[in-house]
């Protein structure tokens, strides 16, 4: 299988007045094709600036310092601002957080979908043939096309999450990044939605999909590898069910201690959740980030920053416990 | 250091809307405050000779009555100014009243509110004015700006009206409300200042407009008699005929002048609204 | 605590209420009792939220009545009730007044009280509660709401609630919109007020496990009525309503995939 994301030592982050807020610290990530990516952590910990470094979407005050995004084969950053723009949409298409609450009130669907589209081309196709295929794209996702004429206030929440996943996919982009699509909807829809982003990976409707959500449950769903952040890190990586079974980061432990399971029992149960807040980023703590909240600390961790490595097979850990 | 330069230079391309439009309404008011005192000819003083082209003495030349065309130019201004802030001021203020009232406690009150905004907003402003202005026979400044501020304020009712409707409907006013917050207390101190820089857009429009309507007014013979504006200094050139007679020098620039004002206001109006409306200003 | 009994909301919309009408609420009636925790569980749009401004008196009911110890609630002065009920909102972003620092929002809270009451009590009061419910008021406290992560915001919410110490709490979706990690601890305060301080809770979720892991007894909403209302047990192992079972089978689990086929 091809390699679609090769995200290597991503460093970034934004230019405030009080200093460099370095949101994204050393990030690596790899996506082959056919694969969903989850990628968890608690709001704040550079998720979705992440993302946006990963598309090369560096707008002001947003700013890349290291590393390089290699997607589908092309440098991301060996290109010109104006060159990557031409690229989101059509190689790789983000679909931003909250983004369903963004669609322009004023205009119908397919105005919206027409607005994309001339965007993007320099000769763009005609009004018919974009209507041709969002109406495809619809019915490949279960929307009916008649929502094409409407109003986004005239659709529900998810048939609008579903509008915007059709508008981002409508020119076949190779690789998808969903941020955080599923959290502001009730568990039903949020199941469709699972359902959605998982048929458009495996019917190659997009080749690789990366799915940010700070709920991991929401994301063992669909995701065959999940890699988890904090305060700017990746702390672990792995797949899926290699981590459910058995996390191996404190933090990941703590993550999933957090899981409210539909059980008789669970009445009876005191779950801990983290207690504490994550770090500031202008600041954030000497050796591992997590020391402060993490019931496992040991003196080394205070002192030094454990990096990531492969500590069993196909699973990478930075933890001062499972390096030796 | 470099960076720095840089910053200040996106800063610049960023708000150049707003920024041209304060640098433009600046020079408007420097050039009749100050200009007041740096060029102490009376305005209504006729002691030169009559329509004389721009020279050393008379440096827009003179008027038909042979008084010093800068000199009143400078005062038009400033008072066309002081109409603009006073009248655009009772606009907005009228136009917050009803339209907090009406977006707030929306039901019946509100249809009422909106039946008479809606009727404000559909007879032409101008038709209007001319019937009130040409019923009342005292031509003070005064008036001028009760009947400008009295007839313009519908859109701005309309515009509060819909902020604070989409307010109301925001969690902390639910919160203040059970916190046992009086509603007065309610719209002035949580809802209102959530709208401050809407408010602050409304107000610049709204003086925009006032000066444009005392022009108007003033133009077809309505204005403030004893008060030297704009809009009188074109009316009396419009009254002896300054194009045909070719004076440019005394009609040229009060309707620049004009002119300038409203641009300077809306791009003001424009510059703000693209700071403060995330639509316009997201994923360019 | 509270009865309600056939409630029903009505909204209509257009010129002088002659538009389209929405049936929000529909002739719902139940039980809170003293110390209890009681879910409202229902998809977004089935009325939740129509219920709890109804019960805090922030909407007047179409129909059908709400008592508070046998008194409807519309013949006690408001300020009195609101005293005994109060509560919490599910976006903490939307509850605070961005324009004015957190501390404004605990300390408006004192004037639903008849007595003067000084600063230096009130500054005491605020220490005491935030530190009840696990916050540093060195690090809350004098920040604009911007600056705090959305769990420390509903924590302050839910502070503003025990300085007025009511009996009852409404809590709509206060945790919908904070992290996983936050959420357990929030919904351990809930407990603890319920378990320890007797308070009665109303507990509004979509998320059928968070209703379980806090409360007693669950209603289920959907559509505007209630179709169903049992202890936790009950609804778990033999869910009535068709509604209820696809609320529970649509909870994704931490060890299980959901299936889906690709047609
Ligand atoms: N536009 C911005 N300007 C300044 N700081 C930002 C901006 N966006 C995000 N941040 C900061 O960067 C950090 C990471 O944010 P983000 O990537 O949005 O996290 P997540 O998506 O995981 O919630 C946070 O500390 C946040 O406050
Ligand atoms: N102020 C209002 N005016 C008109 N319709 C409303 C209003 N508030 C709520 N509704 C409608 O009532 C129904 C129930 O809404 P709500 O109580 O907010 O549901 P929930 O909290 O369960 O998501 C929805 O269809 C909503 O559109
Ligand atoms: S390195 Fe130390 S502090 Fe960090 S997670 Fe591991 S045990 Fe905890
Ligand atoms: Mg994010
Ligand atoms: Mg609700």
């Amino acid at each position: 299988m091809s390699l679609v994301l090769e995200a290597r030592h991503i460093e970034g982050g934004y230019n405030l007045g009080a200093g460099f807020l370095k949101a994204v610290d050393n990030c690596d990530l790899y996506a082959y094709e056919g694969e969903i990516v989850g990628v968890a952590g608690e709001s704040g910990c550079g998720k979705s600036t992440l993302a946006k470094l990963i598309m090369g979407f560096t707008k002001p005050p947003l700013k890349l310092v290291g590393g390089k995004s290699i997607v589908d084969g092309i440098d991301i950053y060996g290109l010109s601002w104006k060159e990557r723009r031409s690229l989101w949409g059509k190689v790789v298409t983000m679909i931003p957080q909250a983004s369903m609450n963004a669609l322009n009130p004023t205009k119908r669907i397919r105005d919206i979908i027409f607005d994309v589209v001339k965007e993007k081309f320099p000769i763009p196709p005609s009004k018919s043939e974009v209507l041709d295929m969002a109406k495809k794209r619809f019915e490949e996702i279960g929307l009916d096309p008649v929502a094409l004429s409407m109003y986004p206030i005239e659709l529900s929440g998810g048939m609008k999450q579903r509008a915007v996943i059709a508008v981002s996919t409508l020119l076949n982009p190779s690789f998808l990044i969903a941020d955080e699509p599923t959290s502001a909807l009730d568990v039903s829809t949020q199941k469709l939605l699972l359902e959605l982003l998982y048929t458009l990976v495996r019917k190659k409707i997009v080749k690789t999909l990366i799915f940010i959500s700070h709920d991991i449950v929401t994301l063992r769903q669909i995701c065959d590898k999940m890699c988890i952040m904090y305060a700017g890190e990746i702390l672990e990586i792995s797949d899926t069910e290699a981590i459910m079974n058995r996390p191996l980061h404190p933090y990941t432990k703590g993550l999933m201690e957090s899981v409210i399971s539909l059980s008789p029992s669970i009445r009876k149960t005191t779950l801990k959740g983290i207690p504490g807040a994550p770090p500031n980023l202008l600041n954030p703590p000497s050796g591992c980030r997590f020391h402060p909240r993490c019931p496992y600390a040991m003196p080394v961790c205070r002192k030094k920053e454990p990096s990531l490595r492969e500590v069993e097979e196909g699973r990478f850990v930075a933890c001062w416990l499972h390096l030796r | 250091m470099a960076e720095k330069i840089v910053n200040a230079g996106r800063l610049i391309v960023r708000y150049k809307k707003l920024l041209i439009g304060v640098i433009m309404l600046s020079a408007m008011v420097i050039f009749c405050v100050p200009g007041m005192i740096l060029y102490p000819v009376d305005p209504r003083a006729i002691i030169f000779r009559d329509l004389q082209p721009p020279s050393s003495t008379n440096p827009l030349g003179t008027d038909v009555f042979g008084r010093d065309v800068l000199a009143q130019l400078i005062h038009g201004t400033y008072n066309s100014f002081r109409i603009g802030i006073l009248a655009g001021l009772i606009a907005t203020l009228i136009g917050i009243a009803i339209g907090a009232t009406a977006g707030y406690f929306g039901g019946i009150v509100d249809d009422i509110l909106n039946l008479v905004t809606n009727t404000f907003l559909v007879i032409p402003t101008l038709a209007l004015l001319i019937v009130i202005a040409s019923y009342i026979r005292i031509r003070s400044e005064l008036m001028m700006i009760l009947i400008i501020g009295a007839t313009s304020w519908p859109w701005t009712a309309r515009a509060i009206r819909a902020q604070v409707y989409s307010l109301k409907a925001r969690e902390f006013v639910d919160l203040a409300k059970i916190s046992g917050l009086p509603r007065h207390e309610i719209i002035i101190f949580e809802i209102l200042p959530n709208m401050l820089s809407y408010i602050v857009m409304c107000f610049t429009l709204q003086m925009a407009g006032a000066i444009l309507s005392e022009a108007g007014l003033s133009a077809i013979g309505l204005g403030p008699t004893a008060l030297i504006t704009l809009g009188m200094i074109l009316r009396w050139t419009i009254v002896w005929e300054a194009p045909r007679i070719g004076t440019w020098w005394w009609f040229v620039p009060p309707g620049l002048i004009i002119t300038l004002i409203a641009v300077s206001f809306l791009l003001i109006n424009s510059g703000l609204d693209e700071i403060y409306n995330p639509r316009l200003r997201r994923m360019r | 605590m509270l009865r309600v009994e056939n409630l029903t909301k009505i909204f209509r919309t257009g010129f002088l209420g002659k538009g389209e009408e929405i049936i929000a609420v529909n002739e719902v009636s139940f039980l809170l009792r003293k110390g209890e925790i009681l879910s409202l569980i229902g998809e977004s749009g089935s009325g939740k939220t129509t219920v709890a401004r109804l019960i805090l008196k922030l909407l007047r009911p179409t129909s059908g009545h709400i008592y508070y110890k046998d008194t409807d609630i519309w013949d006690i002065p408001s300020k009195t009730y609101w005293r005994k009920i109060q509560a919490i909102f599910q976006d903490p972003y939307a509850s605070f007044n961005s324009f004015y620092k957190v501390d404004r929002i605990l300390k408006n809270v004192f004037k639903l009280f008849p007595d003067k009451i000084s600063e230096e009590e009130k500054d005491r009061k605020i220490y005491e509660v935030l530190e009840r419910i696990g916050l540093d008021p060195k690090e809350v406290l004098g920040k604009h709401p911007f600056e705090l992560s959305g769990g420390q915001m509903q924590r302050l919410l839910l502070a503003r609630c025990l300085i007025i110490d009511p009996e009852v709490i409404i809590a709509d979706e206060p945790t919908s919109m904070i992290d996983a990690s936050m959420r357990v601890i929030l919904l351990n305060i809930l407990k603890e007020l319920s378990n320890k301080a007797g308070k009665s809770i109303i507990f509004i979720t979509h998320d059928i496990s968070q209703a379980f892991y806090v409360s007693d007894r669950v209603l289920v909403m959907y559509r505007g009525r209630i179709v169903e209302s049992d202890s936790v047990e009950h609804i778990l192992f033999s869910p009535q309503h068709p509604y209820t079972k696809r609320l529970i089978s649509d909870v994704p689990k931490l060890h299980e995939k959901f299936k889906f086929t690709l047609t």
